[in-house]
């Protein structure tokens, strides 16, 4: 933070020591001791000094330990961990909200991540009865239900099959629950980051499906089954299967899965929230009936206002957040931001993102960046001079379905409070004078 | 059929056959049938229609001592509980029995939503307590002991009376009977298919003004500022580095965070964490059960009493709820009695 901002004279440069030498040295008479203790105090790198302030920034004209040592040997770290002044990027969770960590959330810090991908090891998490890690020479995966034979893989056998390698995001059905009534949470992590975005690789389930002769006419569902304790059973649609967007994955970002997020094998669900995204995936089971499964009929259902529930919702509707600037930062100085956020549809492809600065007043097209592909998070900025007033920044995405991501007033009209799942309503940052954000609702 | 014909009946019938099996013949060598007891063994899944639902039955009276022994240590004596997960039981009346609605859904002032009033369809809950439960050793019921603990918490319910014995020949009649029956609806376009027949269009509709659009002109809703810090510091979960810092949330003169060490307890916390322990217990504060501080305090010194408390379970001398026995064996159980005995530090 040296650079380029006014700095308050030092004070206290001295400590205790110098101040003694100081004392001692003026007793005894000597003209150059300040000149010797400002010295000191510099060497001691205190605080920033008198004589970096005038010539230049101290971290130029003092050559760094880095660049006068010798650094770490190759594969010191056989798996490479991030820089140790990146310790604050972890996901977290939210107190208070589960009473168990192995029934619980983590969310991904949306605020600190670049482009598209998310991190293996920042993964957001959602478990039901904890997580393992599964040996993969035991674990199997069996085809049955309206096939012709029903069938069992190996890990060995589906690494053997063609794959194919795909960018998707994920979102878990309850990511912005919290804020269906009013603002509960501070930052972007906790409103929004039940929300992750990898490359994939696997394996078609149509394949699998039609090396077991699979009925896909009568079979118009799929049931996926974990391989857990909660053994979590989804249905599937399969219209979905069909078009072959649906993956048996066993990669993710390059490399294996993490076993937070399903090692060894995991379905792969484009556009579909993530309880669909079976973990651990050990059966897939071909039926002409939904399965009414625990996560469907109880949970992941939507509350309308008539005190009905919607069952079976589980597309990701068109939805965007920005991320930098967001809830619980503070920005630095006046002057230029590139706003920046992530929009997404589990429909297709996000066609534009709009961004206001002004509480949803005025809208500004935002650039999105490339690549933009089909149910994967998409990044856009928008350039903006901070004149240091308040201000409520808001993004607003659309799909190439042509659907517009509805703000809070629209939403609530239609489907009222009372839901947990599936809020995609526009996010309000405002920007307070002191250069604080906070998470905000307009009404 | 002359002579020219045959082949060519037979290279259409070859054509029937690989229609189906074109990929496994395409893939030779990968996957294999699988035997009948393999699918028996995972093909558990029970649906609305009860396919898949196996024989058996239970009564309620059986249920209520299954629940006392496995199921209340969670969701309490009644199925109440909202210390570990939602509450089970309560928010339905005899009257949604008849209608097959609960009444309470349609009221923004009732305070939660159990399982019973949402529940339509009782094989979700047959299905659901015979693949995930008990929590913490799932698959470990027999189906009678599921039937039973179903009938249980119907009773609970007033769905069946006291003296019922619930079956997968009368199950479908008691479906008839689940207060929210007909609460569902899949009328909705938010089903990525098109086998539920949906709607298509969205109900919801976003506006794509750009300039001098009709604004909400207020702040509704913030975080008041004594919620500032509980989520923590913010300034530790952001970036040290870029175009902002996170907020300092601490109240003013709080010390500084200092990272937490890890525990130096010998790798207890992983057994703690491993066994399930961490879901009733915690350091300092009662979640379910104790903290581990109450119980190092109360048997300070006597490793062996708690051991068997550990692998045999208690009676709820702590409060109502009791610990069900915990599957430990011998060595672990000892390593977390002496670690409680010496103060759980």
């Amino acid at each position: 933070m040296d650079t380029g901002r006014v700095r308050k004279a030092p004070e206290n440069f001295l400590d205790a020591e110098g101040i003694r030498r100081a004392a001692s040295e003026y007793r005894q008479g000597r003209r150059d001791f300040l000149r010797g203790a400002f010295a000191a105090a510099a060497a001691a790198g205190a605080v920033g000094s008198a004589r970096a302030q005038s010539a230049g920034d101290r971290n130029i004209l003092e050559l760094p330990e880095h660049s006068k040592g010798l650094g770490q040997a190759v594969a010191t770290d056989g798996y490479g961990k991030p820089s140790k002044y990146e310790a604050n990027v972890q996901r977290r969770q939210s107190p208070g909200l589960t009473q168990t960590r192995q029934a619980s959330v983590s969310f991904a810090p949306l605020q600190s991540l670049f482009g598209i991908v998310t991190p293996s090891g920042l993964h957001f998490e959602r478990h039901h009865q904890g997580w393992w890690d599964i040996d993969p020479s035991k674990h199997r995966l069996m085809v049955n239900g309206l096939v012709k034979s029903a069938k069992v893989f190996t890990m060995d056998e589906l690494m053997r099959l063609p794959s194919v390698s795909r960018f998707h995001f994920i979102e878990c059905g309850a990511n912005t629950g919290m804020e269906w009534g009013n603002v509960a949470v501070p930052t972007c992590q906790y409103t929004h980051g039940m929300l992750s975005c990898s490359e994939f690789t696997g394996v078609p389930l149509i394949t699998l499906l039609e090396m077991a002769g699979a009925d896909l006419n009568k079979g118009r569902f799929v049931l996926a089954e974990g391989g857990d304790g909660s053994s979590m059973t989804r249905t599937i649609p399969m219209d979905l299967v069909r078009s072959g967007e649906v993956l048996v994955a066993y990669g993710q970002n390059g490399e294996m899965l993490r076993p937070e997020n399903g090692y060894p094998l995991r379905l792969v669900v484009p556009g579909v929230q993530g309880v669909s995204w079976i973990k651990y995936l050990r059966r897939v089971e071909v039926g002409d009936q939904p399965w009414g499964a625990k996560d469907e009929a109880v949970h992941y259902v939507d509350l309308m206002p008539d005190g009905t529930h919607r069952q079976y919702t589980s597309l990701q509707e068109c939805k965007s957040v920005v991320t930098t600037p967001s809830g619980g930062q503070v920005l630095l100085d006046k002057g230029f931001y590139s706003i920046t956020g992530l929009a997404w549809s589990g429909r297709g492809k996000v066609r534009q993102v709009d961004v206001s600065v002004d509480g949803g007043r005025n809208w500004r097209a935002a650039r999105l960046q490339e690549p933009v592909m089909s149910k994967c998070l998409t990044r856009f900025s928008l350039d903006w001079v901070w004149d240091g007033k308040p201000a409520i920044i808001q993004s607003r995405a659309r799909d190439e379905t042509g659907y517009v991501q509805p703000t809070y007033r629209q939403l609530r009209a239609v489907r009222g409070t009372r839901s947990i799942y599936h809020n995609n309503a526009i996010q309000s940052w405002l920007v307070e004078e002191s250069g604080e954000v906070k998470n905000v609702q307009l009404g | 059929m002359s002579s020219w014909a045959r082949p060519l009946f037979a290279l259409a019938l070859a054509a029937i056959a690989c229609g189906a099996n074109a990929q496994a013949a395409k893939f030779p060598g990968i996957g294999r049938d699988a035997t009948s007891a393999e699918v028996k063994a995972w093909d558990i899944d029970v649906r609305p229609d009860f396919h898949g639902l196996p024989p058996g039955s239970g009564s309620v009276a059986r249920g209520q001592q299954v629940w006392e022994d496995k199921c209340a240590s969670c969701h309490g004596v009644f199925g109440e509980s909202n210390s570990v997960f939602n509450p089970l039981v309560g928010g339905t009346t005899r009257a949604d029995i008849e209608k097959g609605r609960v009444a309470n859904l349609q009221r923004p002032d009732y305070p939660g939503r159990t399982t019973m009033m949402k529940l339509p369809t009782l094989s979700t809950l047959w299905d659901y307590i015979n693949r995930a439960m008990p929590w913490n050793q799932p698959k470990s019921l027999s189906v009678e002991e599921v039937y039973a603990v179903t009938a249980y918490m119907l009773n609970l319910a007033d769905v069946v009376p006291a003296d019922f014995t619930l079956s997968d020949r009368n199950i479908a009649q008691v479906q008839q009977r689940l207060p929210n029956r007909n609460g569902m609806s899949s009328a909705h376009a938010m089903w990525p298919g098109k086998e539920l027949r949906g709607t298509v269009k969205p109900d919801v509709t976003g506006s794509a003004c750009m300039k001098d659009c009709a604004v909400e002109p207020r702040v509704a809703s913030l975080l008041p500022p004594h919620a500032r810090n509980a989520h923590g510091n913010l300034a530790e979960q952001n970036r040290g580095v870029g175009p902002q810092r996170g907020a300092d949330t601490r109240a003013a003169g709080a010390a500084p965070a200092v990272a937490s060490a890890a525990p130096a307890d010998g790798g207890v916390s992983t057994l703690l964490q491993k066994n399930n322990c961490t879901a009733c217990h915690a350091a300092g504060q009662r979640i379910i059960g104790p903290s581990w501080a109450e119980v190092a305090q109360r048997h300070a010194g006597k490793a062996d009493y708690l051991a068997g408390k550990i692998r045999g379970g208690s009676s709820g001398v702590w409060g109502n709820v009791p610990m069900p026995p915990q599957a430990l064996d011998e060595a672990a159980a000892r390593q977390v009695a002496d670690w409680l005995a010496n103060g759980a530090k």
